[in-house]
């Protein structure tokens, strides 16, 4: 288990790689000159090739792309054009708003979609199902802002119950937290509902119910245990969907997280910050999935019995056959 | 007979789909004598699984709709009592081995617990000793105690229906249902299964519905026989009234699509055409499309059971005589 884990940390390295030179390449064709958009309208020509020249933007783009790498390799992740500050400190400080809000929405979705799920999976063919199914394909359906923006003007406008934006309080925190995890809820819903009818109809469900086990062990134990192992696999995708949610969320509930300090940089071209803004949320989805695989593993033998090392396997049989010559003795001497 | 362990009478099922109803099991009567092995032989689709099932009542809630019938076990109605009560005898005093021994067991959780779970439902045991008593039964049934903590994934199918078995007959039940326990498995490791199976039989004193395809197996392991066609029992009887006195021309047809009947392997290669479909069922006696003997009435009206013997009980006119 642990080499399968330091395997694939290896793997991620080209990866990374990989999507650096991508966002590189992008950034190389959007249009936009972060130097005319620092120094404003007005500026002059020459001060604008001034600043291009400071700044290292004139240089060829396979110069400026192995300087960053350069860089990087010194954990050097370079300086916010815009600021002037050190992007790796900012970023330290706006990750943690992220995490939470992310994590906290992550969180209120399984919470809450997994439970209805197997709500709507047991009254199947009753209004109940039908109208979780409806509400979930509306949640579904619409996007995030969307949520975002009716929230706002329910609670903070009209009713007065939460802060518009900001979060002063941990009041702030609800409405993101809520807007973001909605849309989630219901896909994890929808998948666990799917799963749990598929599950429902095995033979080993049948075989349980022939041994007398009671229904909600049942739909618990024997079912649910079955039908989440491909829920966790979606959850982790989603976790990299809501990275790109949190970006949203934050700017319009004005959190200072990674999403809000990334939207910034997008808009005023501040490449060492779209860079490293990239690299770090690939970096955390990678690790989000590489954790999702080992709780997979954990879940499910079959998976599990594949990242058994050989020499683990080596060990077992012998403890095996230790085993059986230990039980044939036995029997021997009776 | 006071000696009946399983009495059904009347029973009918069918199952409601999207496009039409099937009608899977068709007023059937049954009966199981304390310690005997019935054999339940039929083609594919005559129904079997379903009569097993409906004794459990594990039958798919939201399709299966028992219309009539009755299910006498221990002189209570297995129909009529409550689900609670059902659920002690589920496993306990009844139990059934699944078709498929590849998909019968959870793959996520490991044999010993599925052994054992059955155990702590219907005993008072504490972890340990349910433990205890599944090991026993995994060497039973021929699996080193070891492998308890294995996953069925880990297991050949052999050794995955020995699992079923055992969890089968881990409460030492009264009765127990098999579904066609070794049809997944190939030819030698279906006789050692079948053996173990008379053996445990014989040492716990159970009573069995053997559910095959087999005539050879039912000659070798049964008491008396029903033979299933349509969701009816045409004809059923003691393995000697049927095997020797063979009436149904059903039952005939299968004797004779036997090869040899020294052969211990057989397995029933169908009578020319098809079983109708359930869903669209003769007018007149299930069997009329197919039976070489067929008359005008056997097109019109159902034959009635006709008792030839005591306790051998035909479904056709030719047998009735007159006319
Ligand atoms: N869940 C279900 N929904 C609809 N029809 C069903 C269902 N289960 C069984 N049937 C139908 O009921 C009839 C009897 O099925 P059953 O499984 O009892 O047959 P069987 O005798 O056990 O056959 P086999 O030897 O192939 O196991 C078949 O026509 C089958 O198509
Ligand atoms: S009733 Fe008629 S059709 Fe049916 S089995 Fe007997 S002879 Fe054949
Ligand atoms: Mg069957």
């Amino acid at each position: 288990m642990l080499k399968f884990i330091g395997k694939r940390l290896l793997m991620l390295i080209p990866v990374l790689i990989g999507i650096t030179l991508v966002v590189q390449l992008l950034l190389e064709v959007t249009p936009g000159d972060p130097a005319k958009l620092m120094l404003g309208m007005n500026a002059t020509p020459e001060r604008v090739a001034a600043l291009r020249e400071e700044l290292g933007l004139n240089d060829p783009f396979l110069v400026r792309y192995g300087r960053y790498i350069w860089n990087l390799c010194h954990g050097d992740l370079g300086n916010s054009f815009m600021t002037g500050r050190p992007v790796f400190s900012e970023m330290i400080q706006r990750f943690p708003y992220t995490l939470v809000l992310v994590c906290i929405s992550l969180f209120l979705s399984v919470v809450f979609g997994i439970p209805l799920g197997v709500f709507a999976s047991t009254h199947q063919h009753t209004w109940k199902d039908n109208l979780a199914m409806f509400a979930a394909l509306f949640c579904v359906s619409m996007p995030a802002f969307w949520f975002a923006l009716m929230l706002i003007q329910r609670f903070a406008v009209k009713w007065r119950l939460l802060p518009l934006s900001g979060i002063a309080s941990w009041k702030g925190w609800v409405l993101p937290c809520v807007a973001l995890a909605l849309g989630f809820t219901a896909t994890i819903t929808r998948q666990t509902r799917s799963n749990m009818l598929e599950v429902i109809r095995q033979d080993y469900i049948t075989t349980a119910r022939a041994k007398g086990v009671s229904e909600v062990t049942i739909k618990y134990r024997h079912a649910l245990k079955n039908a989440v192992t491909p829920v966790i696999m979606v959850v982790g995708g989603m976790f990299g969907m809501m990275l790109g949610g949190a970006l949203i969320s934050e700017t319009i509930f004005s959190i200072p997280g990674l999403g809000q300090y990334t939207m910034q940089a997008l808009n005023s071209r501040d490449y060492p910050v779209i860079q490293s803004s990239v690299l770090v949320l690939s970096l955390l989805f990678a690790i989000v999935i590489l954790l999702v695989d080992i709780i997979f593993a954990l879940i499910d033998p079959r998976i599990r019995s594949q990242y058994i090392s050989k020499r683990q396997k080596e060990a077992r049989t012998d403890q095996k056959k230790e085993d059986q010559e230990k039980g044939a003795a036995h029997s021997e001497g009776r | 007979m006071s000696e009946e362990l399983l009495e059904i009478k009347d029973l009918r099922i069918e199952y409601h789909t999207d496009e039409s109803v099937i009608h899977a099991v068709n007023g059937i009567d049954l009966s199981v004598k304390k310690g005997q092995t019935l054999g339940l032989v039929g083609e594919t689709g005559a129904g079997k699984t379903t009569i097993a099932k409906s004794i459990l009542r594990i039958l798919p809630g939201l399709q299966a709709k028992i219309l009539s019938g009755e299910i006498r076990f221990e002189g209570k109605d297995l129909l009529s009592v409550s689900e609670r009560e059902m659920r002690k005898i589920r496993g306990n005093k009844i139990a059934m081995i699944f078709q498929d021994p590849m998909t019968a067991l959870n793959p996520i959780e490991t044999i010993g617990f599925q052994i054992s779970e059955t155990l702590k439902i219907h005993n008072k045991l504490t972890k340990k000793e349910a433990r205890k008593k599944a090991c026993e039964m995994l060497e039973l049934v021929g699996i080193p105690s070891y492998r308890y903590d294995e996953y069925p994934h880990q297991f050949s199918g052999g050794m995955k229906q020995r699992v079923v078995i055992a969890i089968g007959l881990a409460c030492n039940p009264e009765l127990l249902l098999a579904d066609e326990p070794t049809t997944a498995l190939d030819v030698t490791i279906q006789a050692q299964v079948l053996e173990m199976m008379a053996e445990l039989k014989e040492k716990l004193d159970t009573s069995v519905i053997l559910i095959t395809h087999d005539l050879g197996v039912v000659a070798n392991f049964c008491d008396s026989v029903a033979v299933a066609y349509a969701g009816e029992i045409v004809e059923r009887g003691t393995v000697e009234q049927i095997f020797d006195h063979v009436a149904h021309p059903y039952t005939e047809g299968l004797f004779a699509s036997l090869p040899r009947l020294d052969r211990r392997e057989r397995r029933l290669k169908p009578i020319k055409g098809l079983m109708p479909d359930p869903a669209a069922l003769p007018e007149g006696c299930s069997f009329c499309d197919r039976c070489p003997y067929a008359e005008e009435r056997c097109f019109k009206t159902k034959p009635a059971d006709v008792e030839l013997e005591p306790g051998h009980i035909v479904k056709c006119f030719r047998v009735a005589g007159g006319e």
